[in-house]
């Protein structure tokens, strides 16, 4: 089958779709937006995260033709050009990137995460993050890395 | 003359500066690409069929089905593979593709290339293998022809049939290796002695890098692999072997990796994919889904141990005696080291005059079982920490005092008898983890988020009781027992554009850890430039070793540091006057008479270039009959508190913190030397609290994400961590490796924690809720 959307504001096309592909492997393998990850692929480490009209969702639970029609945003599609969003940036800059697989999952999810709620107390911030699996860090400078970003978009 | 500098230049981005990673921005923008992220022209996919059987003979495979379904390029089977069928990390005894006889569930039985992935993995449905199914091997003990425990009694228990349960899985039997180590007096006596028998689970790695790769057929025969591993050369060896082609026909390159600790030391896809390749004549991606996962690797080894530890009234231990079994499924892959290091270092960083340890390493029919993590150390640790917690009970001593009574030091003899000389500070990491702030008891604020069982409202404080315990550990840094244990660097310097350019290629893996970070530190820091390029990690360049056994930073920055100074050697060549020469800020600077020259002025055109391979020390193979000899190079410690909440009734443990102090010699790169320790403690928790492999009869029960846990954000806590540095003189810069102290002595801490808090002896981790309510 044939899915049309939109993916980061551009509109684009997939071909010769089978019909239990996601989202995902729609994304990856034929759009060229390797991006958003494939670590499980059942929705348990959430390493896929994507915007799919403007909620959250794990792409890998997402049919592909559900997708048709709908506007999808990635991690690819965050930055600025050369700048990098503050989410980005703060994970660089609090050294919450080792493997770095669970990190555009991550940073997806926190960009909704303050968009919702932009100063968010840690308890806060564990239970939205609750779903996204990282195996390099322990999360503490996940931790640091959300509070860093929510103070530069606080100023 | 030119006037001397006035002031040392310091750059902040060498050894000891925290730069930023060089793959930092490609991954936080989704531009890394990753061995799974691979993408090629009329690239096609290959697939695995595995034995749904733990042990069973194949009398058949018909792969006509599979070959007729449309999209479909090969099938291959055990004939299809050209060279030896059999590869391994140190013994060569696993096959390829399994040939006559499947010894654990999943083993790869054949392959299968196709336009498309589910295409592949639907044409994998048809192939036909008629097998007859035989009774798995289990048990380790039972392997081995002996009679299991009774875990409740220090007593064997009653032989039942002989069976199948312990029928020769290899043709020389199932012991894979037995350490005898001992030290002292053969028969001492003391005061005070506490048994106890443990058992540890089976763990997995869990990185979330499936494993993938590409691999290329080449005009020459030959094939490129782009691939997530440790150790590139290893894989060369083994795929070599396999495909019956020459070192300069299988080339490797390391892909993005996404984690490895220990799970990516043996091959998996590469040589399936290579095979495709070849034989088709396309690139072959193939990329593991999370349960394929789970049977594609190896795991960390389950345990079951008996400790004996006798001590006088003043709590002084009198000696220790250790039985330790290492069940390491079908095949061998690195369980001789496993054995080592569970046997050599079993009894934990004290310094006792008599020791007793055997280690045993056996095969079965569960899954293979290799590197993981800590190695060896990790399950031993469980043992010797609830043994020393036991001991300080009888005694009526604290547990911390105990274990300072008997901490091993620099001047220490080891159970193998080697001299430990260099900073041990086993103490210190325990008063100073003793000291550390407590958390704050917020038992009177109502908040779920902070209760055993979070928001799921189970319960607000009643049946909750908190603990606190404590655990110090120890690990060998790099490859011990005499291996020859080295890493190759080469470095470049030249002027690009006017400015001092320096260009470092080695093929030592990065999987996360941030060795290209070190990589570009240590040449900043030796060559006095800021611009350092490291180039693509491949098999263009000699072996560095693995990225395991917390050696990289050591042995590949080791390497890096000698070429450097090699290039360095050189250039000062082509200075004439002062000999008291350094490199400063992009400028030769003389001690005596400042800077000397620039160094786009001194080399011109000119590039220098040097290949280097380095040795850490010597180690040699301990004595076969007592385990005596100078087995290590290096140790690093680490001390962990953890404090819990229990609640009694459900048995939901919520670990309220942890802290952690560790001497790590010399921080290279300081927040990512925290990094490892917050990872590691993390990785030894899940063991401690929820992390197992469930096998029965041979097959794994959990192979998801949804049935395999591993620890969320809800479930770290909070971590306070202190890094010591206690220069090692032997190593480059002093340091000590980092990356596996932690994950061996937090999850004896949190178990500690969990004893103290219900009084339960608790012998077996993961504790599950059921070993706390006593269902």
């Amino acid at each position: 089958m044939r899915v049309n959307l939109t993916v980061n504001g551009v509109a684009m096309q997939a071909d010769d779709v089978w019909e239990g592909e996601s989202l995902l492997y729609v994304l990856r393998e034929r759009l060229a937006l390797p991006g958003s990850k494939n670590a499980c692929e059942q929705g348990e480490c959430g390493s896929c995260s994507v915007y799919l009209d403007g909620e959250v969702v794990c792409a890998c639970l997402v049919a592909a033709g559900q997708a048709q029609g709908r506007s999808v945003r990635t991690v690819e599609g965050l930055a600025d050009g050369e700048r990098l969003d503050p989410v980005q940036q703060a994970f660089l800059d609090a050294g919450a990137v080792q493997c770095g697989f669970c990190t555009p999952g991550l940073i997806v999810m926190v960009h909704d995460l303050l968009q919702r709620n932009p100063q968010p107390s840690d308890p806060e911030i564990r239970e939205a993050l609750a779903g996204n699996l990282c195996r390099c860090t322990g999360y503490e400078k996940i931790l640091d890395a959300v509070r860093q970003a929510a103070e530069v978009k606080a100023t | 003359m030119t006037s001397p500098t006035a002031t040392e230049t310091v750059t902040t981005t060498g050894v000891g500066g925290s730069p930023q990673r060089p793959d930092g921005v490609r991954k936080v923008r989704g531009e890394f690409a990753y061995a799974s992220d691979l993408w090629m022209d009329g690239m096609i996919w290959g697939a695995t069929l595995r034995s749904p059987h733990p042990f069973a003979r194949i009398r058949s495979i018909d792969v006509s089905q599979a070959l007729a379904v449309a999209g479909v390029h090969a099938v291959l089977t055990a004939d299809d593979v050209p060279g030896e069928n059999r590869y391994g990390l140190e013994l060569a005894d696993q096959p390829v593709l399994a040939d006559d006889t499947v010894r654990y569930q999943g083993e790869p039985v054949a392959l299968i290339a196709a336009d498309h992935p589910e295409i592949a993995r639907q044409a994998a449905k048809r192939v036909r293998v008629n097998y007859d199914v035989w009774e798995p091997v289990t048990d380790a003990r039972a392997a081995l022809g002996r009679p299991t425990w009774n875990m409740l009694h220090d007593t064997a228990a009653p032989a039942t049939k002989i069976s199948r349960q312990s029928a020769h899985l290899h043709p020389k039997g199932n012991l894979v290796r037995h350490l005898k180590l001992r030290k002292g007096d053969p028969e001492p006596t003391a005061d005070v002695v506490v048994v106890g028998e443990y058992e540890v689970g089976m763990q997995d790695q869990a990185f979330l890098g499936p494993e993938s790769g590409l691999a290329v057929p080449a005009a020459d025969g030959g094939v490129d692999l782009f691939v997530a591993t440790q150790w590139l050369h290893a894989d060369q060896r083994q795929m070599c072997s396999a495909l019956r082609l020459p070192p300069e026909k299988v080339r490797l390159t390391l892909s993005g990796v996404g984690g490895a600790f220990g799970g990516r030391e043996d091959l998996s896809m590469h040589v399936h994919a290579s095979l495709l390749a070849l034989h088709t004549g396309k690139p072959v991606k193939m990329v593991y889904n999370r349960e394929e996962s789970f049977f594609g690797h190896v795991h960390r080894h389950p345990a079951s141990m008996r400790f004996e530890h006798g001590a006088d009234r003043d709590g002084r231990l009198a000696y220790v005696k250790a039985e330790i079994y290492l069940d390491g499924g079908a095949y061998a892959s690195s369980t001789p080291a496993v054995v080592g290091n569970a046997g050599t270092m079993g009894i934990g960083p004290y310094d006792v005059d008599n020791v007793a340890v055997d280690a045993w390493g056996v095969y079965t029919n569960n899954p293979p079982c290799g590197a993981m993590r800590g190695f060896g150390s990790v399950q031993a640790a469980f043992a010797h920490e609830a043994q020393m917690d036991k001991l300080a009970a009888e005694l009526g001593m604290d547990p911390v005092e105990l274990r300072c009574r008997n901490a091993m030091r620099e001047g220490s003899t080891a159970p193998t008898g080697q001299l430990i000389d260099s900073p041990a500070p086993v103490e210190e990491l325990l008063r100073r983890v003793q000291a550390l702030p407590m958390p704050v008891d917020r038992s009177g604020e109502l908040d779920l988020r902070a209760m055993p069982g979070g928001v799921s409202n189970t319960t607000h404080g009643e049946g909750v009781v908190r603990g606190v315990g404590y655990a110090v550990a120890y690990k060998n840094v790099g490859f011990s027992e005499g291996f020859d244990d080295f890493s190759t660097a080469r470095v470049r310097l030249e002027i690009v554009g006017g400015e001092p350019v320096a260009t470092v290629h080695t093929a030592a893996a990065e999987v996360g850890q941030g060795l290209e970070t070190v990589e570009q530190q240590i040449a900043r820091t030796e060559l006095g430039v800021e611009r350092v390029v490291v180039q693509a990690k491949d098999t263009q360049v000699g072996s560095a070793g693995s990225s395991s056994a917390s050696r990289q930073t050591y042995v590949t920055g080791g390497a890096v540091k000698a070429a450097c100074e090699a290039v360095r050697a050189s250039l000062f060549v082509l200075v004439t006057g002062p000999t008291d020469l350094r490199l400063e800020g992009g400028q030769v600077v003389s001690a005596s008479e400042g800077v000397v020259s620039s160094l786009a002025e001194l080399l011109g055109d000119e590039i220098i270039e040097d290949t280097v391979q380095w040795r850490h020390r010597p180690t040699f193979p301990v004595d076969p009959d007592t385990g005596q000899g100078v087995a290590h190079v290096q140790w690093a410690f680490s001390a962990h508190r953890a404090v819990v909440d229990v609640d009694t009734e459900l048995g939901l443990v919520k670990v309220v913190e942890l802290a952690c102090v560790q001497d790590v010699g010399k921080a290279l790169n300081p927040p990512a030397v925290v990094g490892q320790i917050q990872g590691g403690t993390a990785q030894g928790m899940g063991l401690a609290l929820m992390e197992e492999i469930v096998v029965a009869d041979g097959k794994i029960r959990n192979p998801s994400f949804t049935d395999y846990l591993i620890p969320t954000i809800l479930d770290m806590p909070p971590m306070q961590i202190e890094v010591l540095e206690y220069a090692d003189p032997h190593a480059p810069y002093g340091l000590r490796g980092v990356g596996e102290p932690p994950t061996i002595s937090s999850g004896p801490a949190v178990v500690a924690a969990i004893r103290a808090a219900t009084g339960l002896p608790l012998t077996r981790v993961p504790v599950r809720p059921e070993h706390l309510t006593g269902m």
